[in-house]
């Protein structure tokens, strides 16, 4: 199919277009990690009159990075674990049984997503600090506490990927484990599980990086000590300045990790999206 | 996406599943009966402790007296019946007054954003449909604004956006001249256009690879013929596959929509706790009113107030499309 020229232009145009809206900020970040505080406190240059890797240096010094980093890979680590575990179970009982009270399960468990995370925040917060003083359980400002609530937000999302690709998985499979002798669960892990590998590594990533870009508990039920990078960021500003070299610095840092792990699954998460929303 | 998508996929799970489970359970006996429960137990414990339960005691607390003498035990706060949402919806007092400028500032941002990011997310998908050089690169770098966590990106747009080092005003004024004095952004009436420009930017990524996805299930052949019929490009894409991604637009636009409108995230790390009024979106502003004041008593009647409305807007939405898709199958 030969396109027309008004078609091959108006694409041109556009992609460009866009393809310049969605690098600008991409390149500030890279560009302005490597400038000097006195550049980036100045007018923008669009070429750095001076490169230096002292912004990289600097940003473990002026605010506890490693930490915040830590913090947000326990947490985030966590809630992934828990979250894709707990989701292979119940999406393995929702692809392969049939049960009373399955619609209202999976519709409940799906409307929440729609529900503004603010409505859940004021009530958490209350739960947690009158549990903290009944109890004397740190829930309150301690990464379980952070780590109960991220897990509960990708649930959703990987119960309802995984019961696609468990769906996609013939059932003859499990019919063969059984006649080898597998129980329900044993035929779960050591056929579904398999063979649904790509899914539940598709999923993790999304549950990962739900985790790790989370902003509005983190900045709630975080102390000095749990604190998250979501948090920690903001700690390159100073009374009178901001540090922003330092800052773009710190922000390709943390984004590094995700966004490599994204870019090489993404794969998998678009098969999986499209098996589950447009069919 | 998800969650319009998964109801689908219940549906389709529930049919599959009707006649065919029924005998394998017969067989199967109180065991089996038992299991799928068993299995989701852990699911539902935690959606219980994390989302039900704290709706419900949202729904108790907008009821209720609590400022901050009564954070520490929640339940001894004195009984305030419709009080907190007097207060929000008194239109005529200062806290009703914000609320509503509030509300009408997310409704606008929530059109245009949505807006944005369908056209974008849709025009990059279509023109990506066919093969041609450098087509992988830009699919894997569109998708990089998705995969950025929020606040880092959002920060970037926060540093291009100050007054007199970042890049936009020294694009805008010291290199185009536009304006005698470089602008504001982050503060004032502009702080609504720089709040929807990162909102698109890191928004349209998932309309794109949404319509990716609903492109991949449009026949090749019905392209093929129609190009036999001497309908060019821009005819196909009239009358093929904006058609044909009917289904998914609905379900992308409701999802966009949701999430736009509860946004919280993006005005947080642009303005930090307390948003322009020009960009006072609605989420930011509960969290204000609560946080800031201490009194969470009206903070929950504005969530409550929140939700009913999403509800409202989501039901008649579902109802319009549904009623539209049944009268264009017959």
């Amino acid at each position: 199919m030969a396109a027309p020229r008004s078609f091959l232009w108006t694409r041109r145009i556009f992609l460009t277009l866009l393809t310049g809206f969605v690098l600008l900020p991409l390149y500030v970040m890279v560009s302005s990690s490597l400038k000097a505080l006195e550049d980036v406190s100045g007018k923008f240059e669009w070429i750095p009159s001076g490169l230096t890797l002292r912004p990289y240096v600097d940003i473990w010094e002026t605010v506890p990075l490693a930490d915040y980093f830590l913090n947000s890979l326990a947490v985030a680590g966590a809630a992934t674990v828990f979250s894709v575990v707990v989701a292979i179970f119940a999406a393995y009982a929702v692809s392969r049984y049939d049960f009373r009270g399955k619609r209202v399960f999976t519709v409940t468990v799906l409307s929440t997503q729609m529900f503004p995370g603010i409505l859940f925040l004021l009530p958490l917060f209350l739960i947690y600090v009158n549990i903290g003083n009944a109890t004397g359980l740190a829930l309150f400002g301690s990464r379980e506490g952070l780590i109960l609530t991220y897990l509960t937000f990708s649930l959703p999302f990987s119960i309802w990927m995984l019961t696609g690709y468990f769906d996609s998985i013939p059932r003859e499979l499990d019919e063969a484990a059984k006649v080898d002798g597998c129980g329900p669960v044993g035929a779960l892990f050591r056929v579904i599980v398999p063979a649904a590998l790509p899914g539940i590594v598709a999923v993790a990533v999304y549950a990962f990086m739900t985790a790790w870009g989370e902003v509005l508990f983190a900045s709630v039920m975080t102390n000095d000590t749990t604190r998250t990078l979501a948090v920690g960021l903001q700690g390159y500003a100073s009374q009178n300045d901001v540090y922003w070299n330092q800052v773009m610095a710190a922000s390709l840092v943390v984004s590094v990790p995700v966004v490599a792990g994204f870019l090489l699954l993404q794969r998998y998460l678009v098969a999986g999206l499209t098996a589950g929303a447009v069919k | 996406m998800t969650q319009t998508a998964v109801t689908q996929r219940s549906e389709r799970a529930v049919r599959k599943a009707g006649p065919g489970a029924a005998p394998a359970q017969r067989r199967s006996g109180r065991r089996r009966i038992a299991l799928p429960y068993l299995l989701l137990l852990p699911a539902l414990l935690l959606e219980l402790l994390v989302h039900l339960v704290p709706m419900v005691m949202g729904i108790g607390m907008s009821f209720k007296e609590l400022t901050q003498f009564f954070i520490r035990d929640w339940s001894s706060a004195p009984w305030a019946g419709l009080d907190n949402y007097r207060v929000a919806i008194d239109f005529d007092a200062p806290v009703g007054q914000a609320l509503l400028k509030s509300f009408f500032t997310t409704c606008l941002f929530t059109l245009a954003s949505v807006a944005l990011c369908w056209l974008l997310g849709t025009a990059a998908a279509v023109f990506l449909q066919e093969n041609f050089r450098g087509r992988g690169f830009l699919r894997t770098l569109f998708l990089v604004p998705y995969a950025l966590p929020v606040y880092a990106a959002v920060i970037t747009w926060a540093f291009m956006f100050q007054r007199d080092n970042g890049l936009i005003n020294h694009v805008l004024h010291d290199q185009l001249g536009i304006g005698d004095s470089p602008a504001f952004w982050l503060i004032g009436d502009n702080s609504f256009w720089a709040l929807l420009t990162v909102s698109v930017w890191k928004g349209w990524p998932f309309a794109f690879l949404t319509v990716m996805a609903g492109l991949q299930n449009i026949p090749r052949d019905m392209y093929e013929a129609a190009a036999l019929d001497g309908a060019g490009v821009w005819k196909q894409i009239r009358h093929i596959t904006l058609p044909s991604l009917r289904q998914v637009n609905q379900v992308l636009v409701l999802v966009l929509f949701l999430w736009t409108f509860n946004d919280f995230n993006t005005p947080f790390v642009l303005f930090g706790k307390a948003a322009p009024e020009a960009a006072d979106l609605i989420s930011l502003h509960i969290y204000q009113s609560s946080f800031l004041t201490w009194n969470f008593g009206t903070g929950s009647a504005m969530s409550v107030l929140l939700l009913v409305f999403l509800l409202l807007v989501t039901g008649v939405y579902l109802l319009l499309t549904t009623r539209g898709r049944k009268a264009s199958d017959a």
